[in-house]
């Protein structure tokens, strides 16, 4: 579709509130040839127990429907491995589905659970997502990838979806990007601080302390897009439980308000066609009026510039909490930074920036946690995880892990999670000596974006203090 | 992977042959001589319909390309929208669309909308790398054809291109598509490939 009717523009509404409760990750690696995937979403469950005092048995026995994320079966020759996740956590005879939508599987495992809830079919849910990605060779699990592209049309044209990817990159870093060494650099700036701030992160894999000339001179992915503009591939778990507000304070003092919205485009990027652009309710006709004359070279929108499904997913997100301006409402926000000029194009489609100017956000020092151009905080940090680049990209797990980590930012308990030494001997890591607590100071709301591939899915998730919200 | 064959009688599959190749575990060791896991080899082979779209890839062999156009009056936004990829169905009225031949507007209009030079591929890709993913613009289509460029040329947004053709020993798959630039001559042509021919 090109145009939209009223209906189909209905800002979405839950029947009653929907409450986080709690969450827990395990850890991330690149592979765990000596741990089943089981014994990761149980790790994964067992910290969403621990964090709000219970133990594993006490937590299951509030759940009544449980909702499982695992994109791709063939990286772990398993159909119906959610039946063998359900299994093992012992969850029986309890309801349970398997979602998969790509690179977004997370936060639409996130979107099914929270609607459970939200029409009054279970007082609590059990949101599980992870990933097995390390039992074929990489380059097997190219192929794997690019099989969630068209098999006719996109799969055959070399068997790896960054290349279908970054052709809008390519476009991105044409058009907007005026393919100037200074955007370069400030690509690379987004790679060095979010490998930089896993760095501080124990359950990350790809932490590491970088500078912009180490991304620069990384080898060549697809030109401009470097090994180290491009995700991490991971394999782990993560998990969280949403409850209706009764039972949400029964099992917690601070639960908090979730909303999820979801949006979609064509699987093919070949198939976008021209239209209007939704407007954010921080734009107005006015902000795009000037775009073609000042950024020629992409008469289209979304073009392969945007994310269209980002853009809707915000647009109901956004109507319905009632943020007016993501940089002034919101404390801090998780991207799917798959890679860094992905990561510039989101900030546009959701808001934080009219698109073309997306990479003043990194420019600017806003994205950072504390900004190094002023010392002082940043205005909107991003992906203080880590993110894809730094921390992990266990695609099912993805989505449901920056939600995680914004619920340990709200209750301020960053440091306690992160910062604790046994939890980094436990994975086998030691503490660093200059780690850094990473808190935002007073965060009350987070919002994390879930995206599938070249743009399928994406699923916006807002979270926040209850006497926080916007939208009453 | 030979000795097997995929035909269709009566409407119905018949197969003959191996499909379903299986070898022989392997266990994983850690260098401490602990098992951790076990390798699972077998070689599978997957058959797959075109369905509707199969006059398309039909037509590459024959150097020639098709796309579709929504002809119907009633569809408010994709009445006369030609659409290549090949769309059985108008994503809009989910009518059944029109069947065209563009070959001679992508003759004469293609060109590269945006482009990517990949130094990767994942398992079993068939192209030569760097493959140059090509994404190509033809005139007054709603739509932008992914395919790849072949020749020497480096690829660059607005370069005038022209479609080329696996007609030699086709694969009935995208592949049989690719792109040249514009001035590229016949002689320069890869092997198995040809410019546009006439319709039969």
């Amino acid at each position: 579709m090109i145009t939209f009717s009223k209906r189909q523009l209905k800002i979405p509404k839950f029947s009653r509130d929907v409450y986080l409760v709690t969450g827990g990750n395990s850890e991330f690696r690149r592979a765990f040839p000596e741990k089943r995937t089981e014994e990761l979403c149980i790790e994964a469950f067992q910290e969403a127990a621990k964090y709000i005092g219970m133990t594993a048995a006490e937590l299951k026995q509030f759940i009544h429907t449980c909702y499982y994320g695992h994109f791709a079966d063939h990286f772990g020759d398993q159909l119906l491995g959610e039946a063998v996740i359900h299994d093992r956590l012992g969850l029986d005879p309890l309801g349970n589905v398997g979602i998969k939508t790509g690179g977004a599987t997370g936060g639409s495992t996130i979107w099914e659970a929270a609607k459970a809830v939200a029409s009054g079919y279970s007082d609590c849910t059990l949101a599980m997502g992870w990933e097995r990605m390390d039992e074929v060779p990489t380059d097997e699990g190219n192929n794997y990838i690019a099989c969630a592209a068209d098999k006719d049309w996109e799969t055959p044209l070399g068997h790896i979806y960054t290349g279908y990817y970054a052709v809008m990159a390519q476009k991105y870093w044409n058009v907007y990007g005026r393919e100037e060494e200074s955007f370069r650099r400030t690509l690379a700036e987004i790679s060095v601080k979010n490998h930089g701030y896993a760095y501080h992160n124990p359950f990350a894999h790809g932490g590491m302390k970088i500078t912009v000339e180490d991304v620069l001179k990384s080898p060549v992915v697809a030109y401009p897009l470097r090994a180290l503009d491009a995700c991490l591939m991971s394999v782990g778990a993560s998990c969280v439980i949403l409850a209706e507000k009764e039972t949400a304070y029964q099992m917690s003092r601070n639960p908090l308000l979730l909303y999820c919205a979801a949006g979609s485009h064509t699987l093919r990027v070949a198939d976008r066609r021209d239209m209007e652009i939704p407007l954010l309710p921080n734009e107005t006709p006015d902000t795009y009026k000037d775009l073609d004359r000042e950024f020629p070279g992409e008469e289209r929108y979304p073009g392969f510039t945007g994310f269209l499904a980002a853009r809707m997913a915000a647009y109901y997100a956004y109507h319905w909490t009632g943020i007016q301006d993501p940089c002034e409402d919101l404390d801090l926000v998780e991207l799917h930074d798959a890679f860094t000029i992905s990561d510039v194009q989101t900030y546009e489609d959701i808001g934080i920036r009219p698109y073309g100017r997306g990479r003043t956000y990194v420019e600017s020092g806003d994205c950072y946690h504390t900004n190094p151009k002023t010392g002082k905080p940043g205005k909107l940090p991003a992906n203080l995880s880590g993110g894809l680049l730094g921390c992990m990209h266990a695609v099912g797990a993805t989505g449901i892990m920056q939600v995680v980590e914004l619920m340990y930012q709200i209750h301020g308990r960053h440091a306690e999670i992160h910062g604790d030494p046994a939890r980094w001997k436990r994975y086998g890591k030691e503490k660093p000596k200059d780690w850094v607590d990473l808190q935002v100071r007073g965060a009350r709301r987070g919002l994390a974006i879930s995206h599938a591939g070249v743009g399928s899915h994406v699923t916006c998730t807002i979270v926040m203090q209850p006497d926080a919200r916007l939208d009453q | 992977m030979s000795g097997y064959s995929v035909k269709v009688v009566e409407g119905k599959y018949k197969l003959s042959g191996e499909f379903s190749t299986i070898e022989p575990n392997q266990p994983i060791f850690d260098e401490k001589g602990k098992l951790c896991g076990i390798c699972n080899p077998r070689r599978i082979v997957h058959h797959h319909s075109l369905g509707g779209e199969a006059p398309f890839f039909a037509a590459l062999a024959r150097g020639r390309l098709l796309a579709t156009r929504c002809d119907n009056e009633k569809c408010k936004d994709g009445y006369r929208s030609v659409f290549i990829p090949y769309r059985i169905h108008c994503p809009d009225c989910l009518e059944r669309n029109t069947e065209i031949d563009i070959t001679d507007l992508a003759n004469r209009t293609a060109r590269v909308y945006t482009f990517m030079v990949c130094e990767r591929s994942g398992a079993f890709n068939t192209l030569e790398k760097p493959i140059r993913f090509v994404n190509v613009a033809f005139e007054g289509t709603a739509t932008i054809l992914m395919s790849y460029l072949l020749g020497k040329a480096s690829p660059k947004i607005g370069m005038r291109l022209r479609p080329i053709f696996r007609t030699r020993n086709p694969t009935y798959t995208i592949t049989d598509l690719a792109f040249v630039p514009a001035e590229t001559r016949p002689e320069d042509l890869p092997p198995g490939f040809t410019f546009s021919l006439e319709p039969a």
